[in-house]
């Protein structure tokens, strides 16, 4: 493993005859083996943006049925497959992957490294998260999804087609919530193996996230460049360090959570299962102490991401950088212990209920801190209202309002009357799409330069930023009210005479507006990779040092890792102070960029890369093939599946570990990357997600 | 102040008259599920902790989003050429300090009553009435163990003390939430929760199922009906009494033959005294609702029959004809009822008042 990361020449060892590392980087294979950070953030990219469309396209299926009263457009089986499959896809395969693709595109250059600190592991993370989303989208081809049967096992009757309502094939897919409450997702009361896929693709996505938080935790501690110390890293890189922490400690939770309700399902443990003595409410515990820290896993990437563009488009440093570092950690540490606010209903007793309300009131005081330490940041800016500005601004305040209404969830009786109705999910939509989702398209407007050397159109950036604020509010800040009016969450119909009809239709026009905007989105990204203005070294007038290498990023990343002096150290070699305070531009700055931008490898010393590897994509391969098995375990051809995925799984192992470190350099051919090289790359790498 | 100084206060008044319209011209009360209409004395106490939290929250929320709308004007950059580069400020201590601390003063005041209101709220007292709730997929039932009475979708109590509910689930998680006279309680499998009701007026108020519970989440809705303690009394032993039963030619006799003929009797209650026949009691392991007084209730399937534009005997006989179409995974099957057995049923099921 060690031999991975060497970036100089390693000693010689005896070639094996048998395993060879693959040497192509380009093309098809070379996607599939690669171990550059880069590439695996870009599909990571990809991937996360593909599931974002899908839960996109769910979402609008549920709006189009609640565009009215007693919407007969989906079946309530249909209904509450896309609920539970949009909060699902959204979590898990669009905004943790979209942040694994900034972080591993990022974590390296931004602290100086040339890769991470296990490249073979980072591939290996990546293709499970892969084949975890396949396996779980698999469910819509494969899986069933049955009525329940009561506990007397008499079962619940469905008319033809799944009732009143179209698009009833969606029916058979996971419908039993992304909560997976128990006991309705066990056995008796979601038969079908619909909530098995579910369950064991969580699993396997969670797996690749563990994975990867393993990887960061050891390149940030390990990997920086000479006097990248702990406090002069970007929040973005501390940021992506606290959620590594939050991921590895409360991914272990779920997956234990998983496994016992698989077992329940699949091996007939009662863990969950009144009838058996089991306890349903402690899934809610077991769910929740993974969820809520998932919750800070979703928004911390963000607020990294917005901590690096707030302070280059107001041209000062982060106001307050040791404030929202450690405001960040605390809100890691807190998100710990506020679990059960999710559960006020539920019946615990007083004590506990007011405890976890007080728990959760505390988050707003490092809340609080972080926003206003970026309104400090502003204040006596130059504000160059530029599309990541917008988008980080956009961040700012649709999070503020995210966060006030948390706090309403805090007070605890107030919280009974708001808890499952709309208000909650007007809330958490103001925290995931208001802060997680446009903190990270300011990051994909700010970092474009990184992956192309072009820069994104502004006037079809600003014109995506408007209509998705537009969209957003229209969607979102209704249901606040219809939450206060009484309209109950994850509800196929609503009846006629409540109130209820036209801010649903407000809703349901906003919901469409906001597809309008990532339409806009998704030319100006085709678009700007191939006529996008060049953006040279550093577009934007940066402070980090990932801005200090041409673009797009060489494969080697950079020549000479920088030597860093201060916190934001590229902007202090280009910028000094005057009496007053006010930064003056150095004179060599502009020399001094030209250089950087033509710096070429020294042919005398070349760079030794992580060789890429077949491994990481066999072991990965493997895992689902076994979980297949597990759930048609009681047919020959399942239990010949286990067998099949574990040879393939372990056979890796051992091919990982014997393989050869054999590191083919790269010749200055590869290095000296165009703009359009890049463009072509990634147009394999679409066709490789498929 | 200096124009530009001008133009950033008009900016903000304006966009906050304008919010603060567009918030005026939404908070009216037209909805049976409002949160904004307490009928009770706990519902009341959460509004009033509501709107406290609420007017913070709207104080913090202008003063921020007005702040963040003057720093972009005022700081917006307006000349690209300009040489002139912002004071490098990296914090300010006093200031972190200020606002860690103000927003904390401020929750530990919002942390009084919201401790004060969980203890005061939680349970029951230990002498009001208890009305057993039991969920079902997808409807509520109500047994008052003081009265022997099973009834469903419509619970009744008496206006101006305190009702408490011993509430549990014969299946999945179910959560009872009528927001006019309390805030939300589950109902779990194999436990036993309380919640305490209580109306200071009488009417008809709405509930709804609040926990996702399978197929038909959306369909299971409850009514509280709040009467006087006379009437309440009245409609009691009314409910104790046994049916009446329609003899050979009587209206109804029919559509009773129907009833238990066609399985209906394998899940549902009819009480009736007659020395002659045994009550017909479903099994206990399976039932639905008890129909001895079904027409004493206003509302059935789940509390979602009658709708607003439907006559009582339209929706029963939509409901009988084909039960899984307006219910998708109901327990109660489509048992293929001919016109003439479904209104032969509607007729006798009226007499079950």
């Amino acid at each position: 493993m060690a031999g991975d990361n060497q970036v100089t020449a390693t000693a010689e060892r005896p070639q094996s005859t048998i395993f060879k590392r693959p040497s192509s980087t380009k093309g098809l294979w070379g996607w599939i083996t690669t171990v550059d950070h880069k590439k695996i953030g870009i599909m990571y990219g990809y991937a996360a943006f593909f599931f974002f469309i899908v839960g996109g396209i769910e979402a609008l299926l549920i709006r189009v049925q609640l565009a009215q009263a007693d919407g007969e457009f989906l079946t309530a089986g249909a209904y509450n497959a896309m609920f539970t499959m949009h909060a699902t896809t959204m979590v898990f395969l669009f905004i943790m992957p979209a942040s694994a693709a900034f972080m591993n595109y990022l974590l390296p250059l931004m602290i100086g490294a040339r890769d991470v600190a296990f490249p073979r592991l980072n591939a290996l993370s990546w293709w499970i998260f892969f084949f975890g989303g396949i396996f779980l989208y698999s469910t819509f081809i494969f899986g069933t999804s049955l009525p329940p049967i009561s506990p007397d096992g008499i079962t619940g009757n469905l008319a033809p087609g799944g009732g009143p309502g179209g698009f009833g094939f969606l029916a058979d897919s996971p419908d039993g919530g992304w909560f997976g409450y128990q006991p309705n997702a066990g056995p008796l009361y979601s038969p079908g193996t619909a909530m098995d896929y579910w369950a064991l693709g969580l699993q396997i996505i969670g797996l690749a996230s563990l994975v990867s938080s393993v990887n960061f935790i050891v390149t940030v501690f390990n990997m920086r460049t000479l006097g990248m110390r702990l406090l002069r890293m970007p929040v973005f890189v501390w940021m992506s360090t606290v959620v590594a922490f939050l991921l590895l400690f409360s991914l272990p939770i779920i997956a234990v959570a998983l496994f016992m309700v698989t077992f329940d399902r699949q091996f007939g443990t009662l863990f969950f299962a009144p009838v058996g003595g089991g306890d349903p409410i402690l899934w809610q515990h077991l769910f929740w102490l993974f969820g809520h820290p998932e919750v800070y896993i979703l928004i911390l990437p963000a607020m990294g991401i917005v901590s690096e563009v707030i302070p280059v488009f107001s041209r000062k440093p982060l106001f307050g950088y040791s404030a929202v570092v450690f405001a960040g950690a605390a809100i890691a540490f807190l998100g710990f212990g506020v679990w059960a606010h999710h559960m006020f209903a539920s019946g615990i007793t007083p004590v506990a209920q007011a405890a976890f309300g007080l728990a959760t009131m505390t988050i707003a005081i490092p809340t609080g801190i972080k926003i206003f330490n970026w309104m400090g940041t502003l204040w006596g800016g130059r504000l160059r209202l530029t599309t990541p500005m917008l988008f980080a601004v956009g961040f700012l305040a649709m999070f503020t309002i995210g966060g006030l209404s948390g706090v309403t969830h805090a007070i605890v009786p107030s919280d009974w009357q708001q808890t499952d109705t709309y208000y909650v999910v007007a809330h958490f939509h103001y925290v995931l799409f208001g802060g997680a989702v446009f903190g990270l398209f300011a990051g994909l407007y700010y970092w474009f330069p990184k992956l192309t050397g072009r820069v994104m159109s502004e006037r079809l950036g600003k014109t995506h930023f408007w209509l998705q604020f537009l969209g957003f509010n229209l969607t979102f800040a209704p249901m606040h009210w219809l939450g206060l009016q009484g309209m109950v969450r994850r509800t196929w119909q609503y009846a006629p005479g409540n109130g209820f009809e036209s801010w649903n239709l407000v809703v349901t026009v906003g919901a469409f507006i906001i597809a309008l905007s990532i339409l806009v989105f998704m030319y100006n990204w085709y678009r700007s990779r191939r006529r996008g203005d060049a953006s040279g070294l550093d577009p934007w007038d940066a402070r980090t040092v990932e801005w200090m290498i041409p673009n797009p990023t060489p494969e080697y990343n950079f020549v000479n890792p920088p030597v860093v002096e201060k916190l934001d150290h590229w902007w202090h070699l280009k910028y000094t102070e005057d009496e007053e305070g006010r930064a003056v531009r150095r004179p060599e700055a502009d020399q001094m960029i030209a250089e950087l931008e033509h710096s070429e490898l020294n042919p005398e010393s070349p760079i030794h890369l992580p060789a890429p590897s077949y491994f990481p994509f066999i072991m990965a391969l493997g895992l689902p093939i076994v979980f297949y098995g597990v759930i048609y375990h009681t047919t020959v051809w399942g239990k010949a599946l286990i067998a099949i995925g574990a040879v393939v799984t372990l056979a890796s192992l051992i091919g990982w570990g014997i393989e050869p470190l054999e590191e083919p350099m790269p010749s200055a051919h590869d290095d000296e990357a165009e703009p359009e090289d890049e463009g072509d790359a990634d147009e394999d790498e679409e066709g490789a997600d498929g | 102040m200096t124009p530009l100084r001008q133009r950033a206060a008009r900016l903000f008044a304006l966009v906050g008259a304008a919010l603060l319209l567009t918030s005026c011209s939404i908070i009216q009360i037209d909805s049976p599920l409002t949160t904004f209409d307490p009928a009770g004395p706990n519902a009341d106490r959460i509004d009033d902790l509501f709107w406290l939290v609420f007017w913070i929250a709207t104080i913090i929320f202008f003063l921020v989003m007005g702040a963040l709308i003057v720093i972009l004007v005022l700081f917006r950059d307006r000349d690209a050429n300009s040489v002139r580069e912002p004071k490098q400020t990296h914090g300010n201590a006093k200031l972190e300090v200020v606002w860690t601390v103000i927003p904390a003063l401020i929750l530990a005041a919002i942390a009084v009553p919201t401790v004060s209101g969980v203890f005061d709220l939680t349970g029951c007292d230990d002498d009001s009435m208890r009305v057993e709730v039991i969920g079902h997929q997808w409807w509520f039932e109500y047994h008052y163990p003081d009265y022997d009475i099973d009834t469903a979708n419509v619970m009744v109590i008496p206006v101006g003390e305190e009702t408490c509910l011993e509430m549990t689930s014969d299946d999945v998680l179910h959560n009872f939430w009528v927001p006019a006279l309390m805030g939300k309680r589950y109902l779990v499998p194999g436990q036993t929760t309380l919640l305490r009701l209580e109306a200071d007026e009488t009417g008809e108020f709405f509930g709804h199922c609040a926990e996702f519970c399978g197929l038909s989440h959306s369909l299971m809705r409850a009514r509280v009906e709040v009467v006087d303690k006379a009437e309440f009394e009245a409609w009691a032993s009314a409910q104790q009494e046994p049916a009446s039963l329609p003899a050979e030619g009587d209206p109804g006799y029919d559509g009773y033959q129907v009833f238990l003929n066609k399985g209906c009797v394998q899940c549902h209650t009819i009480r009736f005294d007659d020395s002659s026949a045994s009550n017909i009691l479903a099994s206990d392991a399976f039932n639905g609702p008890d129909l001895t007084h079904f027409a004493s209730r206003s509302v059935f399937a789940g509390a979602v029959l009658p709708g607003d534009d439907e006559t009582y005997q339209a929706a029963l006989a939509d409901w009988l004809a084909d039960p899984p179409y307006v219910k998708p995974g109901s327990f109660m099957p489509n048992l293929a009822l001919t016109a003439q057995e479904i209104s032969d049923l509607v007729e006798w099921l009226e007499t079950t008042k």
